[in-house]
């Protein structure tokens, strides 16, 4: 073997090496967080509310408010993300400077700091405006960290359908939104779910925000849209802030419970992704 | 678009593509649907409007010279002191070791992604890398702090409890898919021909992705490097839980310190009196966090858009 070929192969090792590193991270957390977690995960987890006694413990009221959160982010950040993209692929012309600006903004609020919303809504609540500490907040401010995530998605979707599918049902003698609706939403869906679903999913593990609007409070009973509320991940960090062990159990639990949410999801979009994914 | 009608052709008056009645209906929708997008500047708005106020409230009781300069954080002692530069060495310095780890592996998973891996090898590799990306931080703080931390304590790296150096570099793993998959997306973007010109004069793989494809996709990878330092920065969970709330000014990083994220984090949970100075800080600090973070943003979008445009 020559110097060349034996460098080409160490380099190629180390490409391979730096993936395989990654992975071994993601089997240790994986695996660590199992092993640790599984002889706490029983019913208790789901029935029992929060306590200063370990061995009583459970995280209902959180589990609960994750998912009404998972619905109050689907409810409000599906329908404005994707009648935002469909302004901007279908309607906005691009000369102009303030579909230019709309686009721009979308983009940079993609990748502000989720914290920095917990500030927002910690403002506006404080300053009385808005609905207070209550789990409707968590739902909207949350909807705002991952609408640019919605809009972003579900633009590409769009984008993903051809144009002679619009040039076909123009031909026909439809107007713009009866070839948005009909022709071209339709074709999209896949694409727009998918982005959705892992937009969700974030929402859902979400944690800086709630923070700030008073989420890391003690509940006892089942949340209400308009009540004082923790969700899942906030447990988590109260829990694992308690240097008590069983603690530390109840929350690689709780880890257990969050991660088959999220994950879960992001499961289902790859497959809706792999599965429709559509050759035109 | 409907077809004018015939008549207008007979008649020999100006040919129009308008369609003949007004569909107000239609104007309607995209009245609905630009509203929709507005939201979202509104949202930004929001955002500017809460920040920057209480800010100014509060440099009227502290001299941003004071703020920008001072080397002591200690808003809620007293005698208070407001200096923020040990929030932003501590930021730095978590955001160093997280970059130490991710850059690397990053980039090297993107390249034997798109130059190393067959198709098949790709679609199974991919999602992994993806399932990276959707754990949750505080999933990945719980894991600094619990597994990370015991495991350099045993291999006998004295740290803290709390420390620099578990939380920077589970951040890393974190960020790892977020360099991969917009480098993967810049390589993935260099024309076929310049790969095939390259194995033409008989470069192999390695000279090819040294070579060839990474400098030519270069911009979006010093994007993907950009946007990794932004996320860092604003990365909250990790830092709060793993790296503790002591606001040194060290580099040292087997000590705990204190971000500006775990600082806004740990003091904005509603114990503090509205309106105080220590109340105020939080907006001075979410301030120079949100201005930070955008300008690392603009470059990003700037240097993506650059390799866009040359190869598209």
């Amino acid at each position: 073997m020559t110097v060349r070929r034996v460098r080409a192969w160490m380099f190629q090792a180390l490409m391979i090496l730096s993936l395989a590193i990654s992975m071994g991270a993601l089997v240790w957390l994986l695996v660590g967080t199992f092993v640790k977690g599984l002889p706490a995960l029983d019913m208790k987890l789901f029935t029992n509310p929060p306590s200063s006694v370990p061995e009583e413990a459970g995280a209902r009221p959180a589990i609960l408010a994750t998912l009404y959160i998972a619905v109050l982010v689907l409810l409000f950040s599906l329908p404005i993300g994707v009648a935002t993209a469909i302004y901007l692929e279908e309607y906005a012309r691009k000369e102009r400077w303030y579909n230019r600006f709309l686009e721009v903004n979308i983009q940079n609020l993609a990748a502000v700091p989720a914290i920095v919303y917990g500030i927002l809504g910690l403002a506006f609540i404080v300053r009385g405006i808005g609905v207070g500490r209550v789990l409707l907040a968590g739902g909207l401010i949350l909807t705002l960290v991952v609408l640019p995530t919605v809009i972003i998605s579900a633009r590409e979707a769009l984008r993903a359908v051809p144009d002679s599918i619009r040039e076909g049902g123009y031909a026909l003698g439809a107007t713009r939104w009866q070839v948005i609706s009909r022709q071209v939403l339709p074709a999209s869906i896949p694409g727009i779910a998918t982005g959705s679903i892992l937009a969700l999913s974030r929402a859902l593990g979400e944690t800086a925000p709630l923070l700030l609007i008073g989420a890391l409070t003690y509940v006892a009973f089942d949340p209400t849209i308009l009540g004082p509320f923790t969700a899942l991940p906030v447990q988590i960090y109260t829990w694992v802030k308690l240097p008590d062990a069983g603690f530390q159990q109840l929350a690689a639990a709780a880890i257990i419970v969050l991660l088959a949410i999220v994950l879960g999801m992001n499961a289902v979009a790859i497959f809706l992704r792999s599965r429709f994914r559509q050759k035109w | 678009m409907a077809p004018p009608p015939s008549g207008a052709i007979a008649g020999g008056a100006p040919f129009s593509l308008r369609s003949s009645h007004r569909h107000y209906g239609e104007k309607v929708i995209q009245i609905l649907l630009g509203s929709c997008a507005l939201v979202s500047v509104v949202t930004t708005l929001g955002i500017v409007v809460s920040l920057v106020f209480p800010a100014l409230e509060f440099f009227a009781e502290v001299s941003p010279v004071d703020f920008f300069t001072g080397t002591v954080w200690a808003p809620l002692f007293d005698p208070a002191s407001f200096g923020v530069v040990p929030l932003l060495v501590g930021t730095l310095s978590v955001t160093f070791w997280a970059l130490l780890v991710a850059i690397p592996l990053g980039l090297g998973s993107a390249i034997y992604l798109s130059e190393y891996a067959t198709s098949r090898r790709r679609v199974v590799l991919k999602p992994m890398l993806e399932i990276l990306a959707g754990i949750p931080t505080v999933v990945y703080g719980y894991f600094a702090l619990t597994a990370v931390t015991p495991l350099l304590r045993q291999i006998g790296i004295q740290v803290e409890i709390f420390n620099v150096i578990a939380g920077g570099l589970v951040m890393g793993v974190m960020l790892i898919p977020t360099i991969a998959s917009l480098s993967e997306d810049a390589m993935a973007a260099v024309p076929q021909g310049l790969r095939d010109g390259a194995y033409a004069l008989g470069a192999d793989k390695l000279q090819v992705s040294t070579r060839v494809i990474v400098p030519a996709a270069m911009s979006g990878i010093i994007a993907s490097f950009v946007l990794g330092v932004s996320r860092a920065i604003g990365e909250t969970l990790i830092v709060l839980i793993a790296v503790g709330q002591q606001a040194k000014l060290t580099f040292n990083p087997l000590e705990s310190i204190e971000t500006m994220t775990a600082f806004i984090g740990a003091t904005g949970n509603g114990d503090l009196p509205t309106g105080s100075t220590e109340y105020k800080t939080i907006f001075a600090v979410g301030l120079t966090l949100f201005v930070i973070t955008l300008v690392m943003n603009i470059i990003s979008i700037r240097l993506v858009r650059k390799y866009r445009e040359v190869y598209d």
